[in-house]
């Protein structure tokens, strides 16, 4: 290759597919399936005392109504408690079908299989479920206060408590020059692809198997839940994630209920059935997440140096945990950022209420975290009159501290060890790129104009890449194809291509001949899944691997052919040729027939590799496949890595704020992004301005309105506001590089990274505008509105600006 | 239209539009709505379908040319209209064939030797990286190549504001404003209009 792949913004292949209409999705298949559709509780807490199918069952076009009662071995089971922690002592999980109590709006009670979804939805509003309403707590608040449980199992509504620690934190801040304490808030959001959930599955009555195909971020986690819950060998089901619509977090939670009782109904129907979730459906019955109530205590020194840090946070699970406590895990570690404070403690309580369960949403637990961290930072700044930044440069992890290991346990269960990152760089970069030190000037100017301008400011450490592990197989054609698989699955992020650039570079080849397969069981059974931004960096290193492997097969075997030593060799362009005399060379695709001795010729090139084609002399002592080797040209790599990868990133923003409306506009967002060595950073920079863009979601327009009944009230998107382009600004990024050590790429993930500081930076910025503490997010103009008001009747304490360098204060007037 | 098919399920009508200029007619109920028989009747899934409700944009197909979305209205009131879908938007010729214009083109060989070229949008979203997962892209080139038919030479605004009826969770837009941008620009390339 005389172009190097790798690092280059390389124009995506899946895109020529997607943007002619023939991308396939979930719901783009089974064309004659029948189709399920669900009775979900309308009530956050209640009793079913009867279902009754009888106006439904009639209807021209049901084939099966189902209800738990229907249900048989393993199915009627709770369904499986994904992650079990020590901590997690009062883990509730659901059923695939309600077999008494609901537990929250959207629990699904019934299932209707029909010919069409149209009928099923029919026969769905015909079936009469009478319940017993029993009472509902909804939110930390009463969650906390245990008057009534969500679980009889969980006294207090707790389901797990954590305390991790390092040093004598409450010593260290009862001996520190300073103290401060905030409370803080963060509400929920969701993930929220574009397209929802669905499952499609194909009984085999003749090879007793079942092919699933589902909208998820792990095909490996499904296909083995699958065959546990229907009693079935893992050879006889397969999983297939086709394109998906978006994940986001959402899909790595599995199996949903609708992943179990699709193929469960497919094979007790002998048919294809297939359900796809609609957008309401995926409010009320998938996932959210972010609910968080955060007590801090910090002390510091003169300079804003932490020396004792204290984080007591609540943490609102829904109704079930499933997914186990990751994203309070999450939280209590990352909250960390790229600081090191001198004694950190840190207590967190996951609670049980009754609304939609929580998992993982791109960011997972660390948006909070740095909501957290962040607003300390600020305060400290305040309190003291420092600069901002400067109060974060005392507290930087150093690049000679690298690498740093905070003492706690991560969310893999292994230490929270940093392996690299230059924070003073990055600071630097960002300062230069939003011209922080120019601000003053151009508040001063603006002020002059009657505008409130503010600046935010947010820094974060993101551990991506977590294994356990990741593979990669690699085989290539007789036509020089080269085909690549992984296990984990893809949602946009590009992976046909980053991907086929690490294989072009690795094995010598052009690009175009490399294809890349995704979430495919048949091609490739071990795989963990994709999520905490880690599958460049597990499936990127492990089919680099896998090519390294191929790559020296190839080089022996052509070694034999030219007669040379193969470390004489190179492959260029897909021929392998004598480094220094490229006239001596054999075609890639000539090794691949070579590689494979035959007996029959299936083709033209296939007759070189028959055993009487042979030319030069024979050594008949040795076998047609020598020991030790395999026939094909191909290979597997694995990769493992003892810990995560850490990438970092610092973003600021420029908001106004109307002093009339207290509309919030942003004006500026600037990003810093470290994520190691980039593979395509067209592909990276998409990635961040996504986040950003959902960051800005979370901080400004998203939220989850439960009422005291449990009703989720904006579950649609004509409520839940998600923004559009006319809400989201223009990002502007620069990128630092600092590679990893830990693997030979040098890359770390870069998924989530955009999202994580957005609502830590706009309420920075929001808080410099206004000139008092917001401690709560996401905040809406009304919002603002109210807080002025409160301010200017004393409730809320003045900043103390001691480092602003312009004089008028806006924030008393017009509130 | 109005002929009833079947009796015993639902009563189906007989359905014919012409759709990226071809006549087709299938048989559905009367509450099917546009976006499932295009996808579900006439098998053209490219049109998706994210909220049902009309927000989201992802199903928005061209009727007579204008933007609509096709999850808000019934098959049966596309009757004998003209429909593009994002199927219908790359140009299509014989293998010997050549488009009009110069400029940047990323052509699809089919096993049936027919060539495909990119529409100028279709080609700016993949030159842009317009596209994440791909579920809201159709929507948005639909949308996208009437918006610049009637305004061939936005300003970066203008971009904005014509992307944002339509709701992406992936890429944070900004690379759709710049495919939008780029385009107007192919398109003048070209010598066509997108």
């Amino acid at each position: 290759m005389t172009t190097k792949m790798f690092g280059a913004p390389v124009q995506r292949r899946e895109d020529p597919r997607l943007v002619s209409g023939n991308g396939r999705y979930l719901d783009d298949l089974g064309q004659d399936a029948l189709a399920a559709a669900f009775v979900r509780s309308p009530y956050a807490h209640a009793r079913i005392l009867d279902i009754d199918v009888t106006n439904a069952i009639d209807i021209p076009g049901v084939i099966a109504i189902y209800t738990h009662e229907d249900l048989d071995g393993n199915t009627t089971e709770r369904l499986p408690l994904l992650i079990p922690h020590p901590a997690l002592t009062n883990p509730m999980t659901a059923y695939c079908l309600s077999p008494d109590v609901v537990k929250h709006v959207g629990e699904a009670v019934a299932m209707v299989v029909a010919t069409d979804r149209y009928v099923a939805e029919d026969a769905c509003e015909r079936i009469k479920v009478d319940y017993e309403q029993l009472p509902v707590v909804v939110g930390l608040a009463k969650s906390r206060a245990a008057e009534v449980l969500v679980h009889v199992e969980a006294p207090g509504n707790v389901a797990a408590h954590m305390v991790q620690e390092v040093g004598d934190a409450a010593a260290a801040i009862a001996s520190s020059p300073h103290q401060l304490t905030l409370s803080l808030q963060i509400e929920r959001s969701a993930s929220m692809p574009m397209e929802g959930k669905g499952v499609y599955a194909r009984w085999d009555s003749d090879e007793q198997s079942i092919r699933l195909y589902s909208s998820t971020q792990t095909s490996t986690g499904v296909r083995a839940a699958v065959a546990a819950k229907l009693g079935m060998p893992l050879a006889k089901v397969e999983c297939i994630a086709p394109d998906v619509g978006g994940g986001f977090g959402v899909k790595i939670m599995h199996p949903w209920p609708e992943e179990v009782l699709i193929p469960w109904a497919a094979r007790r129907l002998d048919a294809e059935v297939k359900w796809v979730e609609d957008r309401r459906e995926h409010f009320i019955s998938s996932a959210h997440e972010r609910a968080q109530l955060q007590d801090v205590e910090v002390g510091f020194d003169d300079t804003g140096r932490v020396l004792g840090l204290s984080v007591k946070f609540w943490h609102d699970n829904g109704a079930y945990t499933p997914y186990g406590i990751i994203v309070p895990i999450i939280t209590s570690t990352q909250l960390l950022g790229p600081y090191k404070p001198g004694a950190y403690r840190v207590e967190f309580f996951s609670m049980y209420t009754n609304t939609v369960m929580v998992t993982p949403y791109r960011g997972a637990g660390r948006p909070q975290g740095v909501f957290a961290m962040e607003r300390t930072m600020d305060a400290i700044a305040d309190y003291l009159g420092l600069d901002r930044t400067d109060v974060r440069s005392a507290n930087f992890i150093q690049v000679e501290d690298m690498p740093y290991d905070h003492g706690l346990l991560f969310q893999d269960g292994r230490p929270l060890m940093y392996d690299s990152g230059d924070f003073p760089a990055s600071l630097a970069k960002l300062k230069a790129l939003v011209g922080w030190d120019d601000f003053a000037a151009y508040r001063a100017q603006a002020e002059a104009e009657g505008r409130r301008v503010g600046l935010g400011i947010g820094c974060y450490v993101e551990g991506t890449g977590v294994g356990p592990y990741e593979g990669g197989h690699i085989q290539v054609e007789t036509s020089g194809r080269v085909n690549v698989s992984t296990g984990l699955t893809s949602q946009g992020q590009g992976h046909q291509t980053v991907f086929a650039q690490i294989v072009a570079d690795e094995l010598g080849v052009p690009i175009e001949s490399v294809f890349v397969t995704t979430g495919d069981t048949r091609r490739f059974g071990y795989a963990v899944g994709t999520f905490a931004s880690r599958a460049a960096v597990m499936s990127g290193n492990a089919i680099a691997l896998a090519a390294r492997n191929v790559r020296e097969k190839a080089l022996r075997i052509a070694g034999e052919a030219l007669e040379v030593d193969p470390g004489d060799l190179e492959i260029v362009d897909g021929i392998v040729r004598v480094k220094g005399d490229p006239e001596s060379s054999i075609a890639l695709a000539t090794v691949a027939v070579m590689s494979n001795p035959l007996r029959y010729a299936f083709d033209e090139s296939a007759k070189a590799a028959t055993q009487f084609a042979h030319t030069g002399a024979m050594d008949y002592s040795k076998p047609p496949v020598a020991d030790g080797e395999e026939p094909g040209l191909e290979g597997k790599g694995y990769y493992s890595p003892t810990q995560a990868t850490f990438a970092n990133g610092m973003h600021a923003a420029i908001v106004e704020t109307d002093p009339q409306t207290a509309e919030i506009k942003i004006l500026r967002y600037c990003v810093i992004h470290d994520c190691g060595r980039m593979i395509n950073p067209m592909i990276v920079e998409g990635q961040v301005h996504g986040g950003v863009a959902q960051g800005v979601g979370g901080a400004l327009y998203e939220r989850m309105v439960y009422d005291d009944a449990g009703q989720l009230l904006n579950a649609s998107f004509m409520d839940f506001l998600m923004p559009y382009a006319s809400e989201v600004p223009h990002v502007e990024t620069d990128h630092l590089e600092t590679p990893s050590p830990l693997n030979s790429l040098g890359i770390k993930g870069a998924g989530e990274a955009g999202t994580i500081p957005v609502s830590a930076v706009i309420a920075s910025a929001i808080e410099d505008a206004e000139g008092f503490p917001i401690t709560s997010m996401p905040i809406s103009p009304d919002e603002l509105w109210n807080l002025r008001r409160q301010h200017a009747e004393g409730l809320i304490p003045d900043l103390r600006r001691g480092s602003r360098t312009t004089s008028n204060s806006p924030t008393s007037t017009n509130a | 239209m109005s002929e009833i098919l079947r009796t015993d399920l639902e009563p189906l009508v007989e359905i014919t539009m012409r759709v990226n200029g071809v006549k087709r007619t299938a048989a559905a109920p009367t509450r099917r709505l546009l976006s499932d028989f295009l996808r579900h009747e006439l098998r053209l899934t490219g049109t998706h379908v994210g909220c049902e409700h009309g927000v989201c944009g992802a199903c928005t197909v061209l009727i007579d040319g204008t933007p609509m979305r096709s999850c808000l209205m019934f098959a049966v009131t596309a009757q004998d209209h003209e429909i593009t879908t994002v199927e219908g938007l790359a140009e299509s010729f014989e293998e010997s064939g050549t488009g009009a214009g110069t400029g940047t083109r990323t052509g699809t060989r089919t096993d049936t030797g027919i060539t495909t070229t990119m529409s100028p949008v279709q080609q700016a979203f993949i030159e842009c990286h317009g596209l994440q997962c791909g579920f809201c892209t159709p929507g948005f080139l639909t949308t996208i190549t009437a918006y610049l038919k009637e305004n061939p030479d936005p300003t970066e605004t203008e971009a904005r504001e014509a992307i944002s009826g339509n709701l992406c969770r992936c890429t944070g837009y900004q690379n759709i404003v710049k495919s939008v941008l780029r385009a107007a620009e192919i398109a003048n390339e070209r010598g066509e209009r997108a």
